[in-house]
């Protein structure tokens, strides 16, 4: 990123590759995604060809290297393509961003060289993941979890109940976090590569939620489930370390997801009041008009900047965990101003289902509660800034 | 002197009110969220107590209420669930040209029938390409004769479809612009009134939201409210005396939502405590709190005014405006600590949270109020 006679390069300058990568993930948002939001809103159903594209076109293994058939690119490239298609559907958005960010992310960094020839090759074609660290009694409060891994000869035996599992429908291998050991508090909690044919295992109420409906919430439900050692993912009882490191990735991603979904909020309503006919003129010649859509604007490029930049500091080996707390933060509070200010502008109709605004506004409430709610993001924030 | 407390026939009513959205309205809210059907047997309930005809005056049959009851109840009915309160309060906003503006024959023929039988009315102003900007309305009405005769469309009708009345704007004199508009009173089922698509909306899905289209559609001359081109006047009279019941819907919903944030702070634990122990939580439930009765007086205030028969068009567009801005983000924070649990709809947050959208939107967006307050506020210049 730095070049020897100018310094380092302005943030949103993308490099030819990422900006060739970006084209065509914006290009694919438009061509495979647009025509199918409205019905999976609706339905609240992932369309399985719509995920099979999904993989075919490479965005489900952006992370994973050449060897195992994924693309090896960077970090970055994962954020672009949660951006490009959360313009167009933030439910689509968040399948990209969990398989890469937290799944493919979790393994690459924890698994062992068996566990990676064993799992990549298949989550870069068409095996989908989920990450299951939440339950009833443990939302913000992750390390209470109850869910049990009792060790046994060759195996684990896990009993619990997970909550609010993404993608759960459809994934076919999920990383789910067990206590071994409740004596040893945080300490005890591990980290397993579960399948989803593994016996004692199931996938239980699909919820019914607000926004990102395309993408599925479902409980987890584990009555004695056996889990072979050999999928212990990193080691016995570090699956906390294991859980607060993905997250501070993951949440890099969940600022892009509501970067996208800001991006498409405004541009939707720049081509509403552009062409919205009231007391004679457009609506965006109203001064009214204008500065709330010059605000937005200034919204949605503070998130870039803030969620660009975390990613940037990632990809370099920098520390990250401030800025990346912060770009989750930023980017769903605007994400949640400039989605409730589009439906404003589109008055009446922004309040129908005629309108995409209606449900980019729906969409945006989960960046403020999914992979650590503000609130958990600012006493990251705090714990930072504030000198011991 | 000021005096800010209720007298016993007011709180008998909150009361009452209180009571009927809990136990009717309450329970069946989520099912009508779904939007399917239309909540007849609720509003049929709320006639039998007397909520759907009660701000009709008293010689014509109805509760003869004043505004400051009638946003008592309203408050009460739109924690209930506010689609069903936009049912009723819609309704009330189609009876007030009728009340304001008139003839004796007229209300008793047209305000009386809804004192007597369970029914719904309608106010048909807005149009596709006239929505804040009300005056650009299109629909035209031509005298024939005894009649006249009324061609056009008019979207995001309120209990368009269900309605037994319907009060629409029409141009008698499109050269006129805005003082060529007339207001009529049409019976549900007059011939040429069709009811269009039933729109499918984020929010108050228990109320009917419809297109309308009028085709050839004969009205009397004798149900013209008013005179010709007085259309205009007729609807921003009405407005400025419905718009405290929007913000007192507002409140409701607030209120709504801020009660079962604290209810779930004081039981969820995290962290080995309960989460209101947490000094943030009880910081945005005191602002909560704060704003919600802010709301409240801004829109007491408002009521009173018109009680009082003075002057209040920047004091209820203050009402709508803020109430329902609070009913907003008092429902965003709500959901927020709610956290997983509030974006589900197994919990009434989230749709409190889509519920509370609308407020800012129909009967004159708030930015249209925040017109109407710059206008007094500024006053002339030069």
């Amino acid at each position: 990123m730095c070049d020897e006679n100018t310094g380092p390069l302005p943030l949103t300058v993308l490099t030819e590759e990422e900006e060739m990568f970006y084209g065509m993930a914006n290009e694919f948002a438009e061509t495979e995604i647009k025509p199918l939001v409205e019905e999976m809103d609706k339905t609240s159903h992932t369309d399985e060809a719509l995920l099979k594209k999904l993989f075919e076109n490479g965005f489900m293994a952006l992370d994973i290297p050449e060897a195992y058939g994924g693309a090896e690119g960077s970090f970055f490239m994962s954020i672009l393509a949660i951006e490009a298609v959360s313009k167009v559907d933030a439910g689509v958005g968040v399948i990209v961003d969990v398989q890469n960010t937290l799944v493919n992310n979790a393994l690459l960094r924890w698994g062992n060289e068996d566990q990676k020839k064993k799992y990549f090759p298949k989550l870069a074609v068409d095996l989908l993941g989920a990450y299951a660290l939440s339950e009833a009694g443990a939302g913000s409060d992750a390390f209470a979890l109850r869910c049990k891994a009792e060790e046994k000869s060759d195996h684990y035996l896990l009993n619990g109940q997970k909550l609010w599992i993404t993608n759960a429908n459809e994934a076919g291998l999920f990383i789910i976090f067990a206590n071994v050991d409740f004596s040893l508090g945080y300490k005890g909690i591990t980290a397993f590569l579960v399948e989803r044919d593994f016996e004692g295992f199931s996938v239980g109420k699909k919820e019914e939620k607000l926004g990102i409906r395309a993408s599925s919430t479902c409980e987890l439900v584990l009555e004695n489930c056996i889990v072979p050692k050999e999928n212990v993912l990193g080691e016995v009882g570090k699956g906390y370390k294991l859980a607060i490191e993905t997250l501070n990735e993951g949440r890099i991603g969940i600022g892009a997801q509501m970067l996208g979904l800001a991006e498409g909020a405004l541009a939707n309503a720049l081509s509403y009041t552009g062409e919205r006919q009231q007391f004679g003129k457009q609506i965006n010649e109203f001064q009214g008009v204008q500065f709330q859509l010059a605000r937005m604007a200034t919204d949605v490029e503070i998130a870039r900047l803030i969620v660009y930049n975390a990613a940037r500091l990632k990809d370099a080996g920098k520390i990250f965990i401030k800025e990346g707390a912060m770009a989750k933060l930023v980017a769903g509070e605007v994400a949640e101003r400039v989605s409730s200010q589009a439906v404003d502008l589109f008055g009446g109709y922004g309040f129908t289902k005629d309108y995409p605004v209606e449900k980019q506004y729906r969409d945006a409430k989960i960046g403020q509660i999914y992979e650590g709610t503000s609130n958990i993001q600012l006493q990251t924030i705090a714990k930072m800034v504030i000198p011991r | 002197m000021i005096d800010f407390s209720l007298n016993e026939e007011q709180k008998a009513l909150q009361q009452m009110a209180h009571e009927f959205a809990e136990k009717e309205m309450r329970p069946r809210a989520a099912e009508y969220d779904k939007g399917e059907a239309h909540p007849d047997d609720v509003i049929k309930k709320a006639f039998e107590v007397g909520l759907i005809s009660c701000d009709i005056p008293e010689e014509y049959g109805g509760g003869g209420l004043s505004h400051l009851d009638t946003v008592i109840i309203s408050e009460e009915l739109a924690w209930g669930c506010v689609g069903m309160y936009t049912s009723i309060m819609a309704s009330s906003l189609a009876f007030t040209p009728i009340i304001l503006f008139g003839t004796e024959e007229q209300k008793k023929k047209y305000l009386i029938p809804f004192t007597e039988k369970p029914g719904l009315s309608s106010f048909c102003l807005t149009e596709r390409e006239a929505g804040s900007d009300a005056g650009a309305i299109k629909t035209k009405a031509e005298k024939k004769g005894s009649e006249y005769v009324i061609n056009g469309s008019k979207c995001f009708i309120t209990n368009g479809g269900v309605a037994d009345l319907y009060i629409v704007f029409a141009n008698t004199r499109q050269e006129k612009g805005i003082r060529g508009i007339s207001a009529f009173i049409v019976p549900g089922g007059t011939p040429g009134l069709v009811i269009g698509k039933k729109e499918d909306k984020m929010g108050h899905r228990a109320s009917n939201t419809a297109e309308l289209f009028f085709e050839d559609m004969k009205v009397p001359a004798e149900n013209l409210l008013g005179s010709e081109g007085m259309g205009f006047k007729i609807a921003m009279r009405t407005l400025d005396q419905t718009r405290a019941p929007v913000g007192a819907g507002g409140v409701g919903v607030a209120r709504a939502a801020l009660e079962h944030a604290i209810e779930f702070t004081k039981t969820r634990v995290q962290f080995g405590k309960p989460i209101a122990l947490f000094q943030n939580t009880s910081f945005k439930l005191a602002q909560m709190a704060m704003e919600v009765n802010a709301a409240r007086h801004l829109v007491w205030h408002a009521a009173w005014l018109m009680d009082r028969g003075e002057k209040c068009g920047k004091e209820s567009a203050m009402a709508k405006c803020f109430g329902s801005d609070v009913a907003m983000r008092t429902t965003v924070e709500a959901l927020q600590l709610l956290g997983g649990y509030g974006y589900m709809k197994d919990y009434p947050m989230e749709k409190l949270m889509r519920d509370a959208k609308l407020l800012q939107i129909y009967e004159g967006t708030n930015e249209i109020q925040r017109l109407v307050i710059a206008r007094e506020v500024i006053g002339p210049i030069k």
